[in-house]
């Protein structure tokens, strides 16, 4: 289960729960940048997403196994693009990873946490 | 001129496809073109090797017995195929099912097609006199820094010799490295008549091409969102657009298979190996992924409309291989009580013993699998009763002595290191030689007046 601490006022109480709740992802490279396409679970998630998976988030969240985070907005799919260079330790044929290609670097940005209301906080993790 | 509807199938989403989805395809339900995509950015490197020792080779070998599986089907029904099976010898690969086809008696109803001329290696000096730098793409370094070492040099072609090897009557075209979206907007403007700058039609069948080309992850394979309840994956169902003249489409597969075609596995897909969704560029012109619309239409027919596009630009991506060097990865499993503290041990041994044999390398990278091998330090520590973690290291060099020395420092390990360990059973690891990609961009101009078409003669 994800952390679930409190955050913000009492007014508007929000919490903070993983992205796998919120949307799923495909991920693939080019070169030695993986791009990762988080896509809402549902179409009412994606200003949520929209709002808070921002690059500054997402390049804290992969501190020290990324260059570079650029983010492209898709609303018609519910879909943000992230390219994340430098991703691959050189990519393609070069790089020793297992996961060389990035294809479950997706995954990986599912882990990340974002303030949601509580109440949907409650609703999605019960689903 | 066709105004019904023109059903492109996937066949193959890379080389090294699932062998029974084009068999499938052809005879589960109607389609009219069968497209399969063998080349990923190494394969024409692995291609040109393997026609350096045998002027004969140098394509997707097992497309051969594969197409004479299907061509008596191909007879009978009229479905015509496009492929870049040919890889750096399409000529090698089209006589080859031309000798199938005559095999079978075939010869003369199943006109093969063959598309050349995308191989600038032969040029490459020539091209780099001219004052084309060919710089990559990523790092802007000029190709005369690593000329000695090119293996493979191949222009992406568009659709337009497609196009034509059908107009003369192909029914079988093979080609060397067309666009994967080309093989699909290659029947699609055939059959339609659209006009080559009619962009917006250039989008639609581009983005149909890169929904299928990559076979069965847009029809439920490696589909995350909810995984567990797609079925029948045994029998996998490989995506079909069905296209309609205005260029809208909608994306199915056949009746009793497996997977799913939802807006999901679609979406999925779209999003794979996405750039600058505004921008996705082709040699046939620019689609922009921001207008696509999808609606589920049915059960396993998703609706795609609204696509809009650019013009084309005036260079061609050109995909180029050199070697690199050398490379091997060891793995050893170490078990409960204290696993992944074992395995760490073990690196460090390993490590220690490389440096003081002076071996060179350009890189030394350890993973410890069920720790940390997909998702770093995010994943955590490990659970200190993990049952069992894979240390797994890998190296490259220059050097192929040094790799070579590399791979028998795994074993002795076994003996000589941390204690509750197994997995060895596969033996040394393999020094495998490194072919890096180098993309770059030239003047179409170059390129266009060496394309060549040409239907065999039976």
């Amino acid at each position: 289960m994800p952390d679930s601490r409190r955050v913000g006022a009492a007014r508007s109480p929000r919490r903070l729960i993983q992205l796998r709740y919120l949307a799923h992802a495909r991920s693939g490279d080019k070169g030695d940048t993986a791009n990762v396409g988080l896509i809402a679970l549902k179409p009412e998630f994606y200003p949520l997403l929209a709002k808070e998976v921002t690059v500054a988030r997402v390049r804290r969240h992969f501190k020290g196994m990324v260059r570079g985070v650029e983010r492209f907005e898709l609303p018609n799919l519910q879909a943000l693009n992230f390219l994340l260079h430098g991703a691959l330790d050189g990519g393609g044929t070069i790089s020793l990873k297992t996961d060389a290609q990035g294809k479950v670097y997706s995954t990986a940005l599912l882990r990340m946490e974002i303030p949601v209301p509580a109440a949907l906080a409650r609703r999605v993790r019960r689903a | 001129m066709t105004a019904r509807t023109v059903r492109v199938a996937a066949g193959q989403g890379f080389w090294g496809d699932w062998l029974e989805a084009p068999v499938r395809q052809v005879r589960g339900g109607p389609i009219d073109y069968l497209m399969m995509d063998y080349l990923a950015e190494v394969t024409m490197s692995i291609m040109q090797k393997q026609k350096s020792r045998d002027p004969r080779l140098g394509y997707a070998r097992d497309f051969v017995p594969l197409m004479e599986r299907i061509l008596p089907d191909l007879a009978e029904r009229g479905i015509k195929v496009t492929s870049n099976a040919g890889g750096v010898n399409p000529r090698a690969c089209a006589e080859a099912v031309r000798e199938s086809a005559r095999k079978l008696g075939l010869a003369s109803r199943v006109p093969i097609g063959l598309v050349s001329g995308d191989d600038i290696l032969p040029r490459l000096d020539e091209l780099l006199a001219k004052g084309h730098a060919l710089r990559d793409l990523d790092t802007g370094r000029p190709l005369s820094d690593v000329r000695a070492r090119v293996l493979s040099a191949n222009a992406y072609l568009g659709m337009a010799p497609i196009v034509t090897a059908l107009q003369r009557g192909a029914q079988v075209v093979i080609t060397g490295r067309v666009t994967d979206t080309g093989l699909t907007l290659g029947p699609l403007f055939h059959e339609f008549g659209w006009a080559a700058d009619d962009w917006d039609k250039v989008a639609a069948g581009t983005v149909a091409g890169h929904i299928i080309e990559c076979g069965a992850q847009a029809s439920g394979g490696n589909l995350l969102k909810g995984w567990r309840s797609v079925k029948g994956l045994e029998n996998p169902g490989f995506p079909i657009v069905e296209a309609d003249p205005d260029g809208s489409f909608i994306v199915t597969k056949h009746p009793g298979t497996g997977g799913v075609v939802s807006v999901a596995s679609v979406t999925e897909q779209l999003v794979y190996e996405m750039g600058d969704p505004h921008t996705y560029i082709t040699p046939d012109g620019i689609a922009d992924f921001t207008t696509i619309r999808l609606q589920q239409a049915g059960k396993d027919r998703v609706r795609v409309s609204g696509i809009r596009g650019r013009a084309r630009t005036d260079m061609l991506k050109v995909s180029i291989a050199y070697f690199y060097g050398y490379k091997a990865v060891g793995t050893l499993v170490y078990s409960w009580p204290d696993a992944y503290e074992k395995a760490r041990a073990a690196d460090r041994v390993l490590r220690a013993r490389l440096r003081d044999l002076g071996l060179e390398f350009e890189q030394i990278l350890t993973e410890f699998v069920g720790v940390d091998a997909t998702h770093g330090p995010l994943a955590g520590p490990p659970n200190p009763d993990i049952p069992e973690v894979q240390l797994r290291v890998g190296v490259r060099s220059e050097h192929k002595a040094a790799v070579e020395r590399f791979t028998r420092e795994i074993a002795p390990l076994v003996l000589t290191g941390p204690p509750s360990v197994t997995g060895f059973a596969g033996g040394r690891p393999e020094v495998q030689e490194v072919v890096a990609y180098w993309p770059a961009l030239i003047d179409r101009r170059e390129i266009e007046p060496f394309v060549s078409v040409e239907v065999l003669d039976a």
